[in-house]
This record gives structure tokens, sequence and C-alpha cells, in this order.
């Protein structure tokens, strides 16, 4: 995965580093800091019984990583699983979660100027989970809090109460 | 399994505790280390509690160490600077810097001492004599002169002459009859302390106890006179509440001068001064007991005596470290984890490599595939020996239960006799630290309420001695502990009636098993009267949360008036399993082989159904249910023509069920995986492997799927 150069040459006072990726025609952005590797996607093994999203578990070095499939839990159109297909695995406290996404773009730094906040809508996901909506040039960037969102008892990532 | 360890209780049965020797010096030499560190960043001026308690609990577990493996010097010292550390810790004495200067020259005494006992007795013991007196001045609230470690040693005098007087006291402290007022709060309910007053009634001898008015509501006091020390009061009391809300004060009894403020009728302190000054004291068997009298104790006192702490004690203490060498050594777990991970990725890539090169011709590729042989070999035992690091053997965690149970016995009158089994069972090191807690409360238990005093065994026409089994095995993925005795058992009826008092939902009908499960209900066992009931009861709660919290589960089996049964079963949270893999549709599942019974080919005709459609497969004139797995795992079919025909027979929890399959694949160790360090709970699996490909395979939860089934 090739790093595009940054949008800013030195870095402003608060800004910070975001890895933007596609779900279908929407993008999204995540603090790069959750993010532990970007890797192709390949087959889990399924779980029974759990959500159509999480698509099971894989070995990665060892540790067995969920997977969860955005693009089925936001509703995407198209959910295929190709050669291009994209796992970015996340590192939050101490969990390890790979979510699947169509194409990851490029890392941005965004500055707290340059993020609006969200407009409340209706979603498929929890409008607490949207950071805000970042904006560079035309572009719209969906910020979440990832920690937040793969957190919640809905993702069925944790035991309830957990 | 094939260890048989018997012990009787009444007979004074000789116990190696050598074997534990190597890892008390470890914690003795952390806990002096911390020790020293505490005290070095201790602030005077504004002592904090949390660290004159931590400093204390270092005092108090090198003491309770040293005096149970006979080590009656440095337990002396330690008492001392424990009585000492507690005045400062209840804010009856201040800090001053004599007192850090005292309790660093006598922890480095303590490192002298234990690096004496490690090695066999050899060197020159260090006499403790001065600043034992030291102390017991500083503790009782004198502060000496300018040149305090000048001024209270008295130089000439030998080392016997300044105990003595303690020693002599001793016989009379320990039937003393004492005027306590013990504290105990703050509670969550009031009604927990009555369990404290059924234990004088219920314990022969211990004492009278009264209530006193308390001036908070959810603090208890009482006046309780008694004969025991507070160590044994304490321990007693433990049952019902933590150590921590407990406080003992003296009320009118034993209070005095020094040397009897120091004594705090302590009766643990009478043992280890007579073994410091008479060589004909209790330990005086054990290896490295001191023999103060025939070392020259006079120069010693005055070589360590003198003058300020830092100058004098940098000689001694670079050759004392020298000698207090460690034969082993301490590893974060992360780092053991961590190495564990590795070498599971290092075997998967060399079970990658051999099914690879299997179709490989052997005569054109002899030198790789014998390398790949050599590989394989080594990776294993990599493999074993990196697993061996955190295992050891359940015989550190029973080790500790004969004497326990021994003087638990004597104390209540009663006779009985421990066996254990399985002790070679490797647990786990972090299960073992956490199991034992529980387990102790278990085994007490079942001496406490479980076994009947020898009369009433005899009149019930059992043998006089009562028996507790405590086991150890492997089953079906887990590890099982039982904690067996034939005592009087549990009553149905009267748990029954107890809980439709306290308002439990409960019936007439419930499976015994069920009403079992009533006496770990919160607060169950303190109400009144269930001591009678059977005491079972008593902080079962906890016991429950405990294993609960080790994602453990217990059981209980009784009979009433023949004894009763509590099995803990843990889950394996890091170990390797043999495994037996399973073939559902395109998916592989494994097996826990060691709930494995049988497998065989079905027959459409030994199949029925029973009334909601679950069906029964009959193996030999006996009925199980049959799970398929096809269906309980959703396993989606692509060759809709393939059924399964293979029954897999697994045994858990005493039950038999028959799996459905499509084929057995075979048996292999598989490296057990939490699946909840990224995921949660899935019922019906314990957890996940990484089979050879790299792919990952769910280990079914054996137990999971016979409970299942019964319901």
């Amino acid at each position: 995965m090739s790093v595009i150069g940054k949008t800013v040459d030195a870095a402003p006072v608060g800004a910070r580093e975001y890895l933007t990726f596609r779900l279908d025609q929407e993008e999204y952005g995540i603090d790069i800091l959750k993010v532990q590797e970007i890797r192709g996607y390949e087959p889990p093994t399924r779980i029974a019984n759990a959500p159509d999203f999480i698509k099971g578990v894989v070995n990665l070095r060892g540790t067995i990583v969920p997977i969860v499939d955005m693009r089925i839990k936001f509703n995407c159109a198209q959910a295929d699983y190709n050669n291009f297909t994209v796992v970015i695995i996340l590192n939050l406290r101490q969990r390890v979660v790979g979510i699947v996404v169509d194409s990851v773009s490029d890392v941005m730094e965004l500055t707290p100027e340059s993020i609006r906040s969200a407009p409340d809508i209706e979603s498929t996901i929890d409008n607490s989970c949207i950071l805000g909506l970042g904006s560079v040039g035309e572009r719209m960037l969906i910020l979440l809090d990832i920690e937040k969102l793969m957190s919640s008892v809905d993702m069925g990532l944790v035991t309830a109460g957990d | 399994m094939a260890e048989t360890y018997q012990e009787g209780s009444g007979a004074g049965a000789d116990f190696d505790l050598s074997q534990f020797y190597q890892i008390f010096f470890e914690e003795a030499g952390e806990n002096l280390d911390q020790m020293e560190q505490m005290l070095l960043d201790l602030d005077l001026s504004d002592a904090d509690d949390e660290e004159l308690n931590g400093i204390f609990r270092c005092a108090h577990s090198i003491k309770g160490g040293s005096a149970t493996f006979g080590f009656s010097d440095v337990a002396e010292l330690t008492h001392q600077m424990e009585s000492l550390l507690d005045r400062l810790r209840r804010h009856e004495l201040q800090p001053i810097p004599q007192m850090v200067d005292v309790l660093l020259e006598s922890a480095d005494a303590s490192r002298s001492l234990l690096a004496r006992h490690q090695a066999g007795g050899q060197g020159e013991a260090v006499s403790t004599t001065s600043l034992v007196q030291r102390i017991s001045e500083l503790a009782a609230g004198q502060v000496p002169d300018d040149a305090p470690a000048l001024a209270a040693p008295p130089p000439t005098a030998p080392a016997p002459v300044a105990v003595a007087p303690k020693a002599m006291a001793v016989p009379g402290a320990a039937s003393l009859t004492r005027q306590l007022e013990i504290q105990i709060g703050p509670l969550d309910r009031p009604d927990q302390a009555d369990a404290i007053k059924e234990l004088f009634r219920d314990i022969p001898g211990l004492g009278a106890i009264r209530d006193l008015t308390s001036s908070q509501s959810n603090v208890r006091v009482f006046g309780v006179e008694t004969t025991s020390t507070n160590d044994d009061l304490l321990d007693l009391f433990a049952f019902h509440v933590s150590k921590d809300q407990v406080v003992i004060r003296d009320a009118g009894g034993v209070v005095g001068d020094a040397s009897q403020a120091a004594l705090d009728d302590d009766a643990l302190l009478a043992v280890d001064a007579s073994g410091v000054d008479a060589p004909y004291g209790f330990f005086d068997e054990a290896p490295g007991a001191p023999h103060v009298n025939a070392s020259p104790a006079v120069p010693q006192a005055a070589v360590l005596a003198p003058k300020v702490v830092a100058p004098k004690a940098a000689e001694p203490k670079a050759a004392m470290q020298a000698q207090m060498e460690s034969t082993t050594i301490r590893v974060d777990v992360k780092k053991v984890d961590q190495l564990i991970n590795l070498v599971g990725e290092l075997v998967i890539t060399q079970a990658m490599l051999a099914q690879n090169s299997r179709g490989l011709d052997a005569g054109a590729y002899q030198q790789l595939l014998a390398g790949l042989a050599d590989l394989d070999r080594n990776t294993r035992d990599l493999q074993e020996s990196v697993m061996s690091i955190r295992m050891i053997p359940m015989s550190i965690v029973f080790s500790r239960f004969p004497r326990m149970l021994r003087d638990l016995a004597n104390k209540l009158g009663k006779k009985v006799d421990l066996v254990t089994l399985g002790e070679a069972t490797e647990l786990d090191k972090g299960l073992v630290e956490k199991i034992t807690d529980p387990l102790t409360h278990l085994v007490r238990n079942s001496c406490d309420h479980g076994v009947e005093m020898p009369a009433e065994r005899l009149a019930k026409g059992k043998p006089e001695h009562g028996t507790i089994t405590l086991s150890a095995s492997h089953q079906g993925g887990s590890i099982v502990i039982e904690v067996r005795d034939d005592g009087k058992g549990l009553s149905r009826e009267k748990i029954l009636s107890k809980a439709q008092e306290r308002g439990l939902d409960v019936s007439e009908q419930m499976s015994d098993a069920e009403v079992w499960q009533l006496i770990f209900a919160p607060g169950f066992s303190t109400a009144d009267e269930v001591t009678d009931v059977s005491g079972r009861g008593v902080g079962m709660d906890v016991v429950k949360r405990n294993i609960a919290a080790l994602n453990g589960s217990v059981e209980i089996d009784s009979a009433e008036g023949y004894g009763m049964k509590v099995s803990v079963r843990l889950p394996l949270t890091l170990a390797i399993m043999d495994g037996m893999s399973v073939g559902v549709g395109e998916e592989v599942y494994i097996l826990p082989l060691s709930s494995v019974v049988e497998s065989f080919q079905v027959n459409g005709e030994d199949v029925s159904t029973v009334a909601q459609g679950s069906q029964l497969v009959k193996v030999r004139d006996e009925y199980m249910p049959v799970i398929a797995l096809e269906k309980i795992f959703q396993v989606p079919r692509f060759d809709l023509n393939k059924s399964s025909n293979i029954m897999v027979v697994v045994e858990a929890d005493g039950s038999r069920v028959a799996l459905l399959v499509d084929e057995l694949l075979g048996q292999h160790q598989v490296v057990v995986k939490n699946l909840e360090s990224n995921y949660r709970k899935v019922p019906n699996v314990s957890g996940a492997t990484i089979l050879g490909d790299g792919t990952v395979a769910l280990i079914l939860d054996t137990g999971g799927l016979v409970r299942r089934a019964r319901h």
C-alpha cells in the first residue's frame, strides 16, 4: 500500500493523521494510530450464529482476530471479495480486530479547523461514533471514532456488559 | 494420577518442605528489595497509609514464610519489624528516621540470615539481638538518644540474656486469657458479623464473645475473651470477612512495658523466641536452624550495631548478595506469552513445510527431507519446553493442605485424613495462583462442616477418621479439581426450607443439583442456623465468584450422610491439548480427545426420534442424544446430496452425547487459543486453535454440548 504525500508539509499544531478508506462511494477516515497493519483478505473461519457482518476469525501470526465486514455493516450494495479487498487490522484497547473495506486511499493530516461537526442524520451507525466531517478540497471524509464503534454492543464483538 | 499421597492427621507426619525453599528465598528476596525501596521512598512527615501497609505486608510475608520453614531467627526479626510497622500503620506511632534506619538494618540482617539458610547454614550467623531490642524500644514508643545505634545495643550482653525473659514469659502468654476488643467492618450486611459469633459457639475453647455498642451502623464491635492468638483469630474470621475488615485491640488484658508490647501476645513469637535462644526449640530439626549460642554472637553484634547505616552496611551487604544467588529467573509473563506465540508460529510454518514436501521424491531431495525431519523434531522439542515454562504441577498447591488440615482438624477436635490424587497434573501458573484461595476455602469447609466429630462418625458406623480427597485431572479440555469428603453431606430439605425463608424462588421439584446450587447464593450461609443446615454455604458465593472469574465452573454432588464432592472445572487458558479434528461440510472442528469415547458409522435403524424430533441413538443398549454439528453451527452445505453418517461419542460431566459429523480427520496436538481476548464468548466453543495450514479451527466445548442436550 503506497502512502500518498501529505497535504501539508509542516505539521500544524493539533493536526492528526487519518487513514482514509472507501466503502462503496463513501470515504471514511480513522485515526492512523489505531491501525496496526493492512492486509489482503483471506477467508476467515466462520463462527456460527454470529451477525452476518462478522465474517469469522483469522490467524494473524498466532493471534485469533475477528474480521468485520464494514460494507455489510454499513449496508453497502456490494460486498465482493477479490484480490483487491483490503483488511485493516486495528489495535483498540488491547484488542485486535480486522475490518474489511473496499479500498484504502491514503493517509491525510487534518487540522481541527478543517473538521466540521456532523449534522444529525439518520444512518445505520450511531451518530456518536462519527467524530465529524473532514473536508479536503472537494472530498468529504467521514471521520469515525473507530474504537467506540467497534466496542459498541451492536457490533457483537464484545459480550454485553464487558 | 498415579501418585497418591497420604497423610495422617493425628501423627506428626514428616513433610518435606525443602522443595519450596527456593521459591521462598526468591520471594523473600523480592520482598526485602521491595521493602527497602519503600522504606527509602517513605516520606516521614506525611507517610502514606498505602506505603506503610505495603511495607508491613512485605515484613509479614517474610515472617510467615520463614516461620513455616523453620527459619526462626528470620521470623523473630521480621516479627519485631512487623510489630513496629503495625503500630506505624495504625498511627499509634509517628515514623521517625531512627525507625527507618533500624528497619533497613533489619532488612539487611534478614537478607544475610536468609542467605545463610540458603547456603545450608554455612557461614557465620549475624546476631539480631541488638536489632530486636532497638526495634522493640521503638515500637514501645521510646525514642532513643542522639546516637541511637550506639546507645541501644548492650555491647557486652550476650544474646541469650537479652531475650531470655521473653522466652520465659511465653508459656504464660500462650495460656493467658486475654480481653480483646474486636472491631469488624465496614460490612455490607451487618449479619456477616453474626457468623463470627457463631464461630465462638461452634468451636469449643475458643472463648467468649459479647456485643459492644458501635458508633457506626456498618461496623460491629465485640468484646472477646480468648486464649487464642490474634493470628489464629484472624484466620478463623477469614471464613466470613476479609482480614482488612478486622481490627483487634487489647482491652485491658496484657498491655505493658516495652518488651510486653512488642511481644503483643503472639504465640508465634513465643515459638520463634525459644527457637533462637535455645536450640531445643520446635524447629531445631529444621535445616539451617540457628545456633546462636554456638556461634560467636558477641563480636557479631559489635560489628552490626555501631553507627549509622550507610557506611557500615556496605561491606557485609556485598558479601551477602554474593551468597544469595538465585538459580532461577523471574520473567514477565508477557514475554513468555510472546515466546509461546512465536513458537506457535514456528510450529505452523514447520507443518506447512512438512505438508508441501510430502510429494517430493525422497531420492532426489534426500538432504532437504532429512533437514525437514530434523526441523520437525526440533520444533516439537522447542514447543514442549517453551510451553512447560508456564506449567507447574498441582502438587505445588496440594502440598500446602496436609499441614493446614492437620492444624484445623486438631483445633476442631476432628480426625481427618487427606488423600491427594493427580498431583502431577500440570496447570498454568496463572491459574494455580488464583485457584489456591478458593481451594483452601473448600478444604476448610469440608473439614469444618463436612466431616463429623469422631464420636458422631463412629455412631453412624463410619470410620473414626474422615477422609478428604483432593484430586486433579484433565477432562475434556478442562482441568477438574475435586474436593471430596465422606462427611455428613448436604441436607436437601434444610437447604430448601432455608431458601424459602429467605424468599428465594424454590420448589420441591427442583433437582438435587439445582438445590445444591442454592448455597452459592450470596449471603445464604450467613443467616442464622445455617451451620446446622450444613454450613457449606460459608463464603461459597465468594468461591464461586473467584472461580467464575477464571472462566471456570463449580459443581456440587452430595448425598446426605455420605459426603459431598465439589468439582471445580477450569478451562485451559493456555495449554497444549490432544485434539481430534472432525470435518463438517467444508469446516473443521476440534474435539478434545480426552472427552472422545468412541466413534462409529451410523446405521439408519439405530437412530430414533422422540416427540419433539430430537434424535436418540442406540449404542450397545444405551440410548444417547444425537447432536448434529451441522445444525448447531449452521454449516452451509454445498453438496446437498451428502449427509453426515459418522458419530463421535463424547463424554462430559458424566453424560454422553453422540455428535453427528461428516468425517474424522485425525488426531493432533493443538495449541489452545483464547477466542475471547479479541472476540466474545461463543456458545459451544471453548477456544480456537491454528491448524497446519494456518487457518483457524474452533475447539468444541463438550461440556456445553452435553448440557445443551440435557435441556
